[in-house]
């Protein structure tokens, strides 16, 4: 304990009596700090942009059309599939859903805002609650619940009527609808959300040539909704035994299956650890090059009766003071920035992610002293005579 | 009643291994030093004086021989307790980056009492007042950056005693400095450890210190060849153009 606090009392005078220097290794630390919290909130921010719609569903459960792989714009289920699947027992509520994009027009000549245009049941699970207005009403109504994302890039507000612009066969077709209701953040594909009654979104919809004159209306998937979570994996078979031709995916599984989240997501995990490791050199060079420059300092520390473990703890607390100041000053920093950023940017920082890029951070700091603390420890105290045995 | 001395070593060999064979940095020394004995160690470069003090110091093993301090045989102890001895026992003087760079003079000297768990308002102001003996009682708050070599030795002869250690070793303290300084930093040495009846050790080349000792040992090729106890020697030797 005592060996500690003098260890303890050495750090903190080098620390001071040299801050300027030290001070530095902190701003670049700070540096990385920045960017690995970024890079978290990035990958946050765009796998949120992809996943937040089919995250923040009710239902347990995706049913699409078999050998689909799980990719919901390429499957189709008919609405014969959706009576029978209401049959299965232990299931609590089915929603249909279709997926599309379409451009929302705003005011001004030429702009746009690419929105998904999605089909869900009024009243059934699929629809998302909203937080202002009221639900959709009917099956076929001309109304729209506005994602909170489309409010923050337009000047749309709740009544009023939007106008959406979509290609059917060779034709653009130009259709409006009612605001009645907006919901909290339900981007789809990266991008905001529209929400209609399925029927409505049938006819709307983009569609090919063929399309236009085919009548029967098809989903995409199923979002189910099971009477008891805990019998998930049991409601899961009954449906695939009993329905012909589909298969099915819970939720966590279709996050997966988006297309190119699970891509998105590691390329973004790899450059975080990327940065870390950049970091941990940064720390481990400076500290070493310090303790060469200190070899008989450190004898003379030694030779004078400074046991080893003096020598090697006011590494260690040096080496973990600089690294938090740095990664205090980086999440300073980032606070700052995320300030000034507009909501187009995906950056989300998530209180999770955040904490485990903090703690990824604080440990590069020790995880990079490690060869310099081991060399000090190895400085014989002949060294300050200017011997070695 | 016989007096135990502060440091005795007994036939005392080094010897290292070289591409032209062995070589025997330090050869059959035996020597004594009392408490209250100011003693120098002298001879041309190469002759073993740095390989000896670091034996003397508890740094270097011999490859044969006893060094005994306070009576306590060095070969028996472990690095443990070496460590413990020459913090308790010894003081230290070295030639070159002798203070801890980011500490002030005063802190330098309390270093020595802190690491012994000794620093107590007592010993803070024995720290002060120990420098302004030595002149530098104005200095108390300077960073050794901030003084020239020859106050830098004069705080590490501080650092060397205030803990009350039985032995002091000083490896060439006046080697950075000019004459005049020289001397002044070697009197005030010897005038302390006579007072403070410390058994004090300075490796020198320059002869013209040995006029504030009390003994000359002379070395030569790692052999103690020659030993001068007598004033009129000692003042002949000191005052000898080299
Ligand atoms: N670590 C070592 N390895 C080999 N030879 C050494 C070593 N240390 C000292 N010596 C040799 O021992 C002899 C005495 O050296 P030293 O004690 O430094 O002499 P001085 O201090 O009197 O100049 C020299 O010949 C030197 O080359
Ligand atoms: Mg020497």
């Amino acid at each position: 304990m005592k060996k500690i606090s003098i260890a303890a009392y050495l750090a903190v005078k080098e620390i001071w009596k040299f801050r300027g220097r030290f001070l530095l290794v902190s701003l670049v630390i700070g540096l990385i700090t920045l960017l690995v919290l970024f890079i978290a909130a990035l990958g946050e921010g765009l796998g949120n942009g992809n996943r937040e719609y089919l995250s923040k569903l009710a239902g347990e459960l995706v049913v699409y059309q078999a050998k689909s792989d799980f990719l919901i714009p390429a499957s189709r289920l008919d609405l014969n599939r959706y009576s029978e699947i209401k049959n299965v027992e232990g299931i609590s509520d089915v929603g249909l859903l279709g997926t599309a994009n379409s451009q929302l027009l705003l005011s001004g000549d030429d702009k746009f805002l690419k929105t998904a245009l999605l089909g869900v049941e009024p009243g059934h699970v699929g629809e998302p609650k909203v937080i202002e207005g009221s639900q959709l009403s009917a099956a076929d109504a001309d109304e729209v619940i506005l994602d909170r994302n489309v409010i923050l890039r337009s000047s749309i507000q709740l009544g009023d009527t939007i106008t959406i612009r979509v290609t059917q066969g060779t034709e653009d077709q130009i259709f409006t609808l009612k605001v009645v209701g907006i919901t909290d953040g339900q981007q789809y594909a990266l991008q905001p959300a529209l929400f209609v009654p399925f029927f409505t979104w049938d006819r709307i919809r983009p569609k090919s040539q063929a399309e236009i004159n085919f009548s029967d209306p098809v989903a995409n998937v199923f979002i189910v909704k099971v009477d008891q979570p805990e019998n998930v994996e049991i409601i899961r078979d009954r449906i695939e035994e009993e329905i012909a031709n589909v298969e099915t995916a819970t939720r966590k599984e279709a996050i997966q299956a988006l297309p190119g989240y699970s891509a998105q997501q590691s390329t973004l995990n790899t450059q975080g650890g990327f940065t870390l490791f950049i970091g941990i050199l940064v720390i481990g060079g400076f500290f070493q090059i310090q303790v060469l420059q200190k070899i008989s300092q450190i004898g003379v520390l030694k030779a004078i009766g400074s046991a080893n473990s003096v020598v090697a703890w006011a590494s260690i607390i040096q080496i973990t003071m600089i690294t938090i100041i740095g990664v205090a000053i980086g999440t300073g920093l980032t606070f700052l920035f995320s300030l000034s950023f507009p909501p187009q940017v995906p950056i989300v920082f998530n209180g999770t992610t955040t904490a485990i890029a903090i703690i990824a951070l604080l440990l590069i700091g020790p995880l990079g002293g490690l060869v310099s603390i081991r060399y000090a420890v190895r400085i014989e105290p002949l060294k300050a005579l200017g011997l070695s045995s | 009643m016989t007096t135990m001395n502060a440091l005795e070593t007994k036939s005392v060999i080094k010897t290292y291994q070289s591409d032209s064979g062995l070589i025997s940095a330090v050869d059959d020394v035996s020597l004594t030093v009392a408490s209250g004995e100011f003693v120098a160690l002298v001879g041309p470069s190469g002759s073993g004086k740095t390989t000896m003090l670091s034996i003397l110091a508890a740094l270097l093993k011999p490859t044969s021989g006893q060094v005994l301090i306070d009576g306590v045989d060095l070969s028996g102890l472990d690095d443990f307790k070496r460590v413990n001895l020459r913090r308790e026992k010894i003081g230290f003087t070295f030639q070159a980056n002798n203070l801890v760079p980011y500490l002030s003079a005063v802190e330098n000297v309390e270093l020595m009492l802190r690491l012994n768990n000794k620093l107590d308002k007592a010993g803070k102001l024995r720290a002060r007042e120990l420098l302004a003996r030595l002149g530098l009682g104005e200095r108390l708050n300077n960073y050794p950056g901030q003084m020239s070599g020859g106050q830098q030795q004069r705080v590490a002869i501080a650092r060397a005693l205030i803990h009350n250690p039985s032995l002091v070793l000083a490896d060439e303290p006046t080697a950075s400095l000019d004459t005049e300084r020289a001397y002044q930093v070697v009197e005030t040495f010897a005038g302390l450890i006579h007072e403070q009846n410390r058994a004090g050790i300075m490796v020198t080349h320059d002869l013209r210190m040995c006029e504030f000792v009390d003994r000359v040992l002379i070395m030569k090729d790692g052999k103690l060849t020659q030993i001068l106890d007598d004033r009129a020697d000692i003042r002949k030797l000191s005052s000898a153009r080299n």
